[in-house]
């Protein structure tokens, strides 16, 4: 069970707003990188945000460049999952892939600052500040897999292949 | 019941009945990497225990970002991207070679192939009859290593274009029109699939503009049939004996038809900061500009330099529109050389970048000023894409660019025709 704050962003956060791209020469230094995750549009947060916490968005969340950077970085920042109504589907299979979990569902109900308890494997979103329970949509079994293994090289070095027969 | 293209194709790849809604594991017959993402690839692929690449004449290292190198982290980078292209035999596209999307269509994408590519505008290939889709650092490191990637076979749009264009329109308006009418999340995990009369008459520039763009829709996919004028194409390339004949079954399923008329199309503008914030350029006439862009890989080819050309002859920009022209890959500079555009370019004014993504990045070579304004025939006006998130970007055609670089100032290309 994970357990945080919810920090809410708008539709179409895109990975320029992430990780933005004048900070391209710091992509093989990511914890400078990290210091500059989602500063367009919320200076506040890399220093608010707390190991644990979750970035809660609306529709498209990740749009645009397929830089993974921007996955790797959010999850650096201690967040543990992010929650949206829709996630952009490059952003989708690189959080999976950097063990960075991700929930679709209504967010609307989610407020800046609730606090939220997290249910992986149920796929459930509690927010704990109204009482309100959101139900995450069904992955692929082969995304569940990655996941189980935090991420796509872990489950590499231990299946050596993709196992989805 | 029939297939579409994507199923078609991700069947013969995967060998197996592929459906839309299905998991397949696909060959990959190209996987590719730029500079932006291949080092964190490089890394993951030492991380897995796999480094080995399966097929590295079909491995292509391509740096075109941040090229020539303006600074020393990204030259490291650099430095590490050709070192493992040297050990391991793999393609590698130094500076000075062009766009990683540009290079793939010219020299290395084919029919019925699958192809990843590091960079999300790895769909423009869609053209060629592939199935291209951009991915991760990670995901195309193990499609290096192992040859494979797992796909979920995505439903399928049909996008129905008919009738001609108007003289100043062009594909790049059509694809800004679709992705205002569908939104920048409206084909998120589907094919966008091409048909129609125009479409069957359009040449293979115009299809490149088109697939590029599918990803602003959230595409996975943007895919033609292939036809007289994809061999053609291949042809002169020197890969005609490459071509093979892909049309959808006449009974394939398509989760939407979408039918575009293009007869009363005008020359479309993004407004910032969003590529569905759809105008016409002539109502946007007055909005002042300090830069124009063109180039990138949705409109840097020949075809999109003889445009420009044409309207920036014997004219000068404005003097107070700054006018940058990057040519998408070293074969359309030297095409654009031989056929005097680059002079044509020069004596209006322009300043003339050596192939590559240019300003589009955000990293070098035309950053914006806090306020300024660039109209870019690029496929994205996200803030801060150029490098300045107190900048605000337009996108449209190389003729909507041009005539804004000489008028200084939003301009309907057909008031300088």
């Amino acid at each position: 069970m994970l357990r945080g704050r919810a920090f809410k962003f708008g539709d179409n956060i895109s990975t320029d707003d992430i990780a933005p791209g004048r900070w391209f020469h710091l992509r093989s230094n990511l914890p400078e990188l990290a210091k500059h995750l989602l500063e367009d549009v919320n200076p506040d947060f890399v220093s608010r945000v707390k190991p644990g916490d979750f970035i809660v968005a609306g529709r498209n969340f990740g749009q645009g460049s397929s830089r993974e950077h921007a996955a790797v970085i959010i999850k650096m920042a201690g967040v543990s999952a992010i929650v949206a109504k829709s996630v952009a589907r490059i952003f989708f299979r690189n959080a999976i892939n950097v063990g960075l979990p991700v929930l679709i569902c209504d967010s609307d109900k989610i407020r800046d600052g609730d606090e939220l308890e997290v249910d992986l494997k149920g796929g459930k979103v509690k927010n704990v500040t109204t009482g309100s329970e959101l139900t995450s949509g069904k992955f692929p079994e082969v995304m569940l897999s990655i996941i189980d293994e935090g991420g796509l090289i872990p489950y590499i070095k231990k299946h050596k292949d993709f196992d989805i027969s | 019941m029939g297939k579409t293209l994507a199923e078609k194709i991700l069947s013969q790849n995967s060998g197996s009945d592929a459906r839309a809604g299905d998991i397949v594991i696909a060959k990959v017959d190209l996987a590719f990497l730029q500079d932006g993402t291949a080092p964190l690839a490089l890394r993951q692929l030492a991380a897995s225990g796999l480094e080995q690449v399966a097929n590295p004449k079909r491995v292509v290292f391509f740096i075109d970002h941040a090229s020539p190198s303006p600074t020393p982290e990204l030259a490291n980078d650099h430095v590490l991207i050709r070192d493992f292209a040297v050990k391991n035999g793999a393609q590698l596209c130094d500076i000075g070679e062009g766009i990683c999307h540009q290079i793939v269509v010219e020299s290395y994408a084919n029919p019925g192939e699958v192809i990843i590519g590091a960079d999300s505008h790895t769909v423009t290939a869609g053209a060629l009859s592939a199935f291209a889709t951009g991915m991760g650092s990670t995901d195309v490191a193990i499609a290096i290593a192992l040859g494979k990637t797992w796909l979920r076979v995505p439903e399928s749009f049909k996008v129905v274009v008919s009738g001609g264009f108007k003289e100043g329109v062009y594909a790049k308006d059509l694809s800004l029109h679709l992705i205002g009418i569908i939104g920048a999340d409206g084909a998120t995990y589907k094919a966008l699939e091409f048909c129609g009369p125009t479409i069957d008459n359009m040449n293979m520039s115009a299809r490149f503009t088109l697939a590029n763009m599918t990803v602003e829709a959230g595409a996975k996919a943007g895919i033609f049939s292939s036809d007289d004028i994809t061999r053609r194409y291949l042809e002169f390339r020197g890969r005609g004996d490459l071509f093979r004949s892909f049309q959808p079954d006449p009974d394939a399923e398509y989760e939407q038809t979408i039918e575009i008329d293009v007869t009363s199309l005008e020359p479309a503008v993004s407004m910032p900061h969003a590529v569905d914030n759809v105008a016409l350029a002539k109502d946007l006439k007055g909005e002042k500009i300090e830069q124009v862009f063109i180039g990138t890989c949705t409109n840097g080819r020949l075809e999109d330099m003889a445009i420009a050309a044409k309207m920036l002859k014997g004219r000068k920009r404005h003097p107070t529109t700054r006018l940058i022209i990057a040519p998408a890959s070293r074969k359309v500079l030297m095409a654009a050389m031989n056929a005097g555009y680059i002079t044509d370019f020069l004596e209006a004014g322009a300043t003339v970048l050596p192939p590559g993504c240019g300003p589009c990045v955000g990293i070098h070579q035309g950053v914006l000023g806090d306020g300024e304004r660039c109209l870019s025939t690029a496929n994205r006006n996200f803030r801060g894409r150029m490098g300045n998130p107190q900048s605000f970007i337009y996108l449209g055609s190389p003729a909507t660019a041009a005539a804004t670089a000489i008028a200084g100032e939003i301009t309907d290309p057909r008031e300088l025709l």
